[in-house]
């Protein structure tokens, strides 16, 4: 424990490291009611979403075609979903032409032990990264460490979480979580190069981060990186970054491997003018990002001279075969659902456990595990099943989104899916409930006798509000009071005044 | 006009305040009011919940309740919800088919064509935003989340509102975030649920308002149920009550 001396206050989120990236820890409701004490993650998350957000709104308003954009987003997407194989072979052989090298790994298994596989060969002790979501899903830098490797994120934020032994909160803002205070003491205690007497002044912390990557940049022989973007007709492969350090990774090493889930194909250049507008504007709220990295293959003499693409399916041939769930697959990443969703807000990004948090990920992370299949999770009380109801389906999310994923319809669906598994299974007490709640809503008959028993109950208590229930009304009367009730019923109410 | 109400089943059974405001808004504005004997609910909540299956009993009676006005039984279906109008607009027919009942999708959606929200009903339909209300009250309007993205009511609750005689109407600070309502979402996530609605409780007051109102009294009961635990004295309205109200017949809150 001799490394957590010196740094109390700053513990690791989680408090222990989760064995598998795409889902750990327990339900939704049981892990947001611990982070939502947290005050502290409370005041941080409004202020950084509620500035992303508004920044969004900025620049999305300022383009008349916007919504045309998100058309064509979404159009484009749904054309690749319905031709994945046949471009991932056209992207395979074109960037096989252009000198690169493309391996197919079905699971995060198959993709850490090709990776490896490749660091090994080129001899890296020491490998430079670049922020990609689709390595923190496979828990690519613990395979690494496995081996002997020591893997350097080197998006700031992405190394703050990394000092910290945190997982990543947010998609874009991985450290949405930590504030600068926080930032400091990590810095000073974690990064052995920090400079003696580091204050908490956003400038004094990017410049001891840029000294301390910046070293790591210039020694690094391998880079790891993900790709936002892949293009089929020309093998093209992009980053789009704000920080410049993907593009020191991207060029500076002599070995680049890629690991990229395999949605990510786009069929042709044209297409980027499309992802190219949507994604900064999305995600970041800005024009248009700072770097944006393209390559093909390798060039001699100019960047790296062997180029790795590991294309990953770890559960998204799953969940293309689902007709409704697939548009799963559309997303890019940009986090515009978790900057406008109002449970995200409150909850944070640990509460989901997962890597991919927020609205996105309540639909993404069941998905890429199979809920409901034969054997897979399922029920709204397992800790991948209770994700689609992790939502009030408020709809912000969809309003959002830059190519139009209606997420509130797909989690719908997802509920479904998680109540009723493949195989089916014994019926619950809330299933029983719930069947014996669709027999009285489905009469007209049934429900005037409960108007008139909600009445009977309003005379009693005299029309005054309720403040305590017994389970599970509790659940609504911990915070709540039921307002009073009606003494008469809407029944009697039209009867008694006759047809006019 | 002849106009059918559907009342929803939380209006129905726990709120009838929001149904007979709306027959006698309706009334007053010259039209034939029906409450069709067979109806109950629109299958919302099961649906939601991810009852799909379990909810097409409750899909099928409310479509066969409200099916005369095919027949020219009616001009028009009203529903004092947002909500439970974007059910029967967005989601009966979807359903239905998803669950291999073609011909009930089919009539679903012919009977959601003719079903409005009331602000819809008054504004788009009956060409009317002054109604004649009187409520001199400082009043603040929550934009429910499915009356805003779902129907795209827009401004038309703010026109009529602006119409009412006496009224003073307060703008809500960050009015388009969600109450924390979400049906079953209050119990089943019921500490995020609660931390949503303590905001929203927040907004409220700092408005000084001394009534809120919204198109649903599902969100309403949970954003009134917050304010009445607190005791700030804010009191809550549908908007269907705010125009039913006159010189006359004022608003009496929970007198039935």
């Amino acid at each position: 424990m001799s490394t957590y001396l010196g740094m109390p206050t700053v513990r690791p989120h989680p408090d222990t490291p989760p064995a598998a990236p795409l889902r750990w820890g327990p339900s939704f409701p049981q892990a947001a009611r611990q982070t939502l004490r947290d005050e502290q993650l409370r005041a941080n998350l409004r202020t950084a979403t509620r500035t992303i957000r508004d920044k969004r709104r900025r620049v999305t308003a300022e383009l008349g075609d916007w919504e045309q954009l998100r058309d064509a987003g979404a159009a484009i997407k749904a054309d690749v979903m319905s031709r994945l194989p046949e471009l991932l072979i056209e992207l395979e052989a074109n960037v096989t032409a252009r000198g690169g090298v493309v391996h197919w790994a079905r699971d995060a298994a198959e993709a850490n032990a090709i990776v490896t596989g490749i660091v090994r060969a080129a001899g890296a002790r020491e490998v430079v990264k670049v922020k990609s979501m689709a390595t923190q899903e496979i828990g690519l830098n613990d395979a690494l460490a496995a081996v002997g490797v020591d893997a350097v994120e080197t998006d700031l934020a992405e190394r703050i979480v990394q000092l910290a032994g945190d997982m990543p909160s947010h998609i874009l803002v991985p450290a949405i979580h930590r504030n600068r205070a926080e930032i400091q003491e990590i810095f000073a205690h974690r990064m052995g190069d920090a400079p003696p007497g580091l204050s908490d002044e956003p400038r004094a912390l990017a410049m001891a981060a840029r000294a301390h990557l910046r070293a790591r940049f210039l020694r690094a022989e391998v880079a790891i990186s993900g790709a936002n973007l892949a293009i089929a007709e020309t093998g093209t492969v992009a980053v789009v970054e704000s920080e410049g350090n993907g593009r020191m990774c991207l060029t500076l090493p002599r070995v680049l491997v890629t690991a990229m889930g395999i949605e990510k194909v786009l069929p042709t250049f044209a297409d980027l003018e499309v992802f190219l507008q949507l994604l900064p504007r999305s995600s970041t709220g800005e024009r248009m990002n700072p770097y944006t990295s393209m390559w093909t293959g390798v060039t001699p003499g100019d960047g790296p001279s062997e180029f790795h693409l590991v294309l990953l399916d770890n559960g998204r041939t799953r969940a293309l075969a689902d007709e409704l769930g697939r548009q799963a697959l559309h997303c890019i990443r940009c986090s515009a659902c978790l900057n406008v969703c109002p449970v995200y807000e409150h909850t944070g990004g640990h509460a989901y456990g997962s890597v991919y948090p927020g609205p996105i990920g309540a639909i993404l992370t069941p998905q890429l595990l199979g809920l409901g299949d034969e054997g897979g999770p399922f029920g709204a009380h397992d800790p991948t099943g209770s994700l689609p109801f992790a939502s009030t389906l408020c709809g912000a999310c969809y309003e959002a989104c830059p190519v139009k994923i209606d997420i509130p319809s797909a989690l719908i669906h997802l509920r479904e899916r998680a109540l009723h598994p493949d195989g089916g299974h014994p019926p619950t007490a809330t299933d029983l409930a719930m069947g014996a709640a669709a027999r009285v809503l489905a009469s007209g008959r049934l429900l005037r006798l409960a108007g008139r028993a909600a009445a009977l109950v309003g005379r009693v208590t005299g029309g005054r509000p309720i403040h305590r229930l017994p389970w599970p009304g509790s659940l609504w009367t911990r915070v709540r009071d039921v307002p009073g009730l009606p003494r008469r019923s809407l029944s009697a109410w039209w009867r008694d005044r006759g047809s006019r | 006009m002849r106009i059918a109400v559907f009342a929803t089943c939380l209006v129905g059974t726990v709120m009838p305040r929001a149904a007979t405001a709306t027959v006698r808004l309706l009334e007053r504005l010259g039209h034939t009011v029906d409450l069709p004997a067979g109806q109950a609910c629109c299958g919302q909540m099961h649906v939601n919940t991810g009852y799909g299956p379990e909810a097409m009993g409750v899909i099928r009676n409310h479509v066969r309740a409200f099916a005369p006005v095919l027949d020219g039984r009616w001009d028009a279906i009203v529903a004092p919800s947002g909500s439970c109008v974007a059910s029967a607009r967005h989601q009966q027919a979807d359903v239905a088919r998803r669950h291999g009942d073609g011909p009930l999708a089919h009539t679903a959606e012919q009977v959601a064509a003719r079903t409005y929200e009331l602000s819809e009903l008054l504004v788009d339909v009956l060409g009317v935003t002054d109604v004649g209300a009187w409520f001199p009250h400082t009043v603040t309007y929550h934009p429910t989340c499915h009356s805003m993205r779902l129907l795209r009511v827009g401004d038309r609750p703010g026109l009529l509102l602006g119409a009412v005689e006496g009224l003073e109407l307060r703008e809500l600070g960050e009015a388009e975030q969600c109450c924390g309502f979400g049906g079953t979402f209050a119990l089943k996530n019921a500490e995020t649920s609660a931390a949503m609605v303590a905001d929203k409780a927040d907004e409220i007051v700092a408005t000084g308002a001394e009534v809120v109102t919204a198109g649903d009294w599902s969100c309403l009961l949970n954003i009134a149920g917050a304010l009445d635990r607190r005791r700030t004295g804010v009191r809550a309205a549908h908007l269907a009550e705010i125009l039913a109200s006159t010189r006359d017949e004022p608003w009496q809150g929970a007198a039935l």
